[in-house]
C-alpha cells in the first residue's frame, strides 16, 4: 500500500489517503458521503476517470470472487440487444390491428404485455396511456429515471437530463415543440410523472394511411420516441 | 430530502438535445457499471431499494454535472463501502484484503435472464383505501431530510385521485430497509394552472403517483 500514510494503520485519515493516491477517484467518489453528512468535497480535485475506476472495482469484486467478468459481459449484451424499443413496437402494432388486445392492453396494461412476453425489471407494473385526437400522453420522470425497461429497453440520455426531467411538467408543449411536435391547442396535454413503482408506455395514435398495413411494417413505423409520447408516428 | 434530484418545475436547463442514433451505452464501462450493480442486488451484496436516496445525497454539483452512469458508479462505490462489501483500503489497493473469498459470483446463464424477473414492484397485501377516484385530495406539505417520492412541485397542491395504483411499499422507509409499510398509492392529477398558475394551459395536467401517505382530503 504505497501510497498509504505510514503514520496511520488503524483508521484512514481520508482527506490525506486522497492525496496522492493513484486511486484516489476510487475513494474520491466514496467520500461524497450522502445527504450531505460530510462536507469533504476533495473528490472535486481528484481527477476521476470513470473507466478506469471501473476497470479496478470489477477487478476487485472479481478478486473477491463476487463478480464473474463473463456474467458481466453477458448481462451487458443483453441491455444492448435483447430489451429495446422493438419490444414496445411490436406491442402497439398488435394494439393497432387487433382491437381486443388493444382493450387488454389499456384495462391492464401488465397483463397484456406479458401476453407478448414483455415483463421484468422496471416493468412490473406497466399502465398503458392512449394517445387520442383529444389527448396526448407524455412521460417523465421527474425525481430520477424511471422507464419502462422491457418494452422500451434503457432510457436515453436525452430523458435522464435536468433539461428533461426540469421542464415537462411546467412545460411540456414548449419541450415537445423542441422535439418538432405541436400540439393543437384543442387538444389536452398529460404528463405522466413516474414517482412511485408504476410505469408507463404511451400508446402513440395509428397514422392514417397505414390502414393496409401489415402488423410487421407497422411496427416498423413505431419509434421509442412515439412510445414516450415526445413525437407521433409519421406514415 | 429537498435534494438536487427533485427538478420538476425548476428552469435554467435549456433545451432538451435528443441524440441521433444513441447507443445504448456511451462507454463500454457504462454497461458494466450497471451489469455489476445489478448482480450484486441480485446476490444480496447491495440493497436495490438503498440506491436512490445514494445517488440523491451525491455533492450536488456533481449530480448535475456528472454523466448519469458517473453518478451511478459514485452510488454503487457508496453502496459497497456501506455495505462493508469493499472496504477503503481495498479500492485503494486494487486486491482483497483476504485472500481465498469464497467464491458466490452469479453465472453467466443466471444474469442473462435478470432483466426479465419480474420484480417486487407490488406488495401483496391488502390495505385500506382512504381515497377513491374522484376524491379532492390534496398533496400534504412535507419536507422530510430523508429520501421520498413526493416532489416538491405538488406539494400543498389540490389534486383528484384519478386512478387507483396497486399497494407498493412505502419509498420513504423502504429506501432504508426498514419495515415495507405497504401501502395504497394512487395517480393524481393536478391541472397545469393549480401547479403554475394562470398562465399555463387551462387543458393540461400533470398525472403524478403518490403514496396515502402524502396526501389529505381537501
Amino acid at each position: 500500500m504505497k501510497d498509504m500514510p505510514d503514520d496511520d494503520n488503524s483508521t484512514v485519515d481520508r482527506r490525506r489517503f486522497l492525496q496522492g493516491s493513484a486511486t484516489g477517484a476510487i475513494i474520491a467518489a466514496a467520500t461524497s458521503t450522502p445527504a450531505g453528512a460530510q462536507t469533504d468535497h476533495t473528490h472535486q480535485v481528484v481527477p476521476s476517470d470513470p473507466a478506469l475506476r471501473v476497470k479496478a472495482l470489477e477487478s476487485l469484486l472479481i478478486e473477491k470472487g463476487l463478480v464473474d467478468p463473463a456474467a458481466i459481459d453477458a448481462l451487458v449484451d443483453t441491455y444492448e440487444h435483447k430489451v429495446g424499443p422493438r419490444n414496445g413496437a411490436r406491442v402497439v402494432a398488435r394494439a393497432w390491428t387487433d382491437p381486443a388486445y388493444k382493450q387488454r392492453l389499456l384495462d391492464n396494461g401488465t397483463a397484456a404485455l406479458a401476453e407478448l412476453g414483455y415483463t421484468g425489471e422496471q416493468g412490473g407494473d406497466i399502465r398503458v396511456v392512449e394517445n387520442t385526437s383529444e389527448i396526448h400522453n407524455v412521460l417523465v420522470c421527474t425525481l430520477c429515471s424511471c422507464y419502462p425497461w422491457p418494452v422500451l429497453g434503457l432510457p436515453p440520455v436525452w430523458y435522464k437530463s435536468a433539461a428533461y426531467r426540469s421542464r415537462t411538467v411546467i412545460d411540456p408543449r414548449g419541450v415537445l415543440r423542441e422535439f418538432g411536435t405541436e400540439i393543437a391547442e384543442d387538444v389536452e396535454v398529460r404528463v405522466w410523472d413516474s414517482t412511485a413503482e408504476q410505469r408507463y408506455l404511451v400508446l402513440p395514435e395509428r397514422p392514417t394511411g397505414t390502414e393496409q398495413m401489415s402488423e410487421e411494417k407497422l411496427a416498423a413505423l413505431v419509434t421509442r420516441d412515439s412510445m414516450i409520447g415526445v413525437k407521433k408516428v409519421r406514415a | 430530502m429537498n435534494g438536487v434530484h427533485d427538478l420538476g418545475g425548476m428552469q435554467g436547463f435549456g433545451p432538451v438535445h435528443p441524440e441521433v442514433n444513441e447507443p445504448v451505452f456511451h462507454a463500454p464501462w457504462e454497461g458494466r457499471v450497471i451489469a455489476i450493480r445489478r448482480v450484486l442486488g441480485a446476490i444480496g451484496k447491495v440493497r436495490p431499494s438503498g440506491f436512490r436516496p445514494t445517488l440523491e445525497g451525491l455533492p450536488p454539483a456533481d449530480y448535475l454535472s456528472h454523466s448519469y452512469y458517473h453518478n451511478w458508479l459514485d452510488g454503487l462505490v457508496h453502496q459497497l463501502l456501506e455495505a462493508g462489501v469493499v472496504t477503503l483500503e481495498e479500492l485503494a489497493v486494487g486486491h482483497p484484503a483476504k485472500a481465498g473469498a469464497p467464491v458466490v459470483a452469479m453465472k453467466p446463464a443466471d444474469a442473462v435472464t435478470l432483466p426479465f424477473r419480474i420484480p417486487p414492484a407490488l406488495v401483496k397485501a391488502n390495505v385500506m383505501r382512504r381515497f377513491k377516484p374522484g376524491d379532492h385530495v390534496r398533496a400534504r406539505n412535507l419536507n422530510p431530510t430523508g429520501h421520498t417520492r413526493l416532489p416538491r412541485y405538488v406539494r400543498g397542491k389540490a389534486g383528484v385521485i384519478a386512478e387507483n395504483r396497486g399497494v407498493q411499499a412505502l419509498a420513504d422507509t423502504n429506501a432504508y430497509g426498514r419495515a415495507e409499510n405497504a401501502r395504497a398509492v394512487y395517480a393524481v392529477r393536478f391541472t397545469a394552472r393549480e401547479l403554475w398558475g394562470h398562465d399555463a394551459s387551462s387543458r393540461d395536467a400533470v398525472y403524478v403517483d403518490l403514496w396515502e401517505d402524502y396526501l389529505e382530503h381537501a
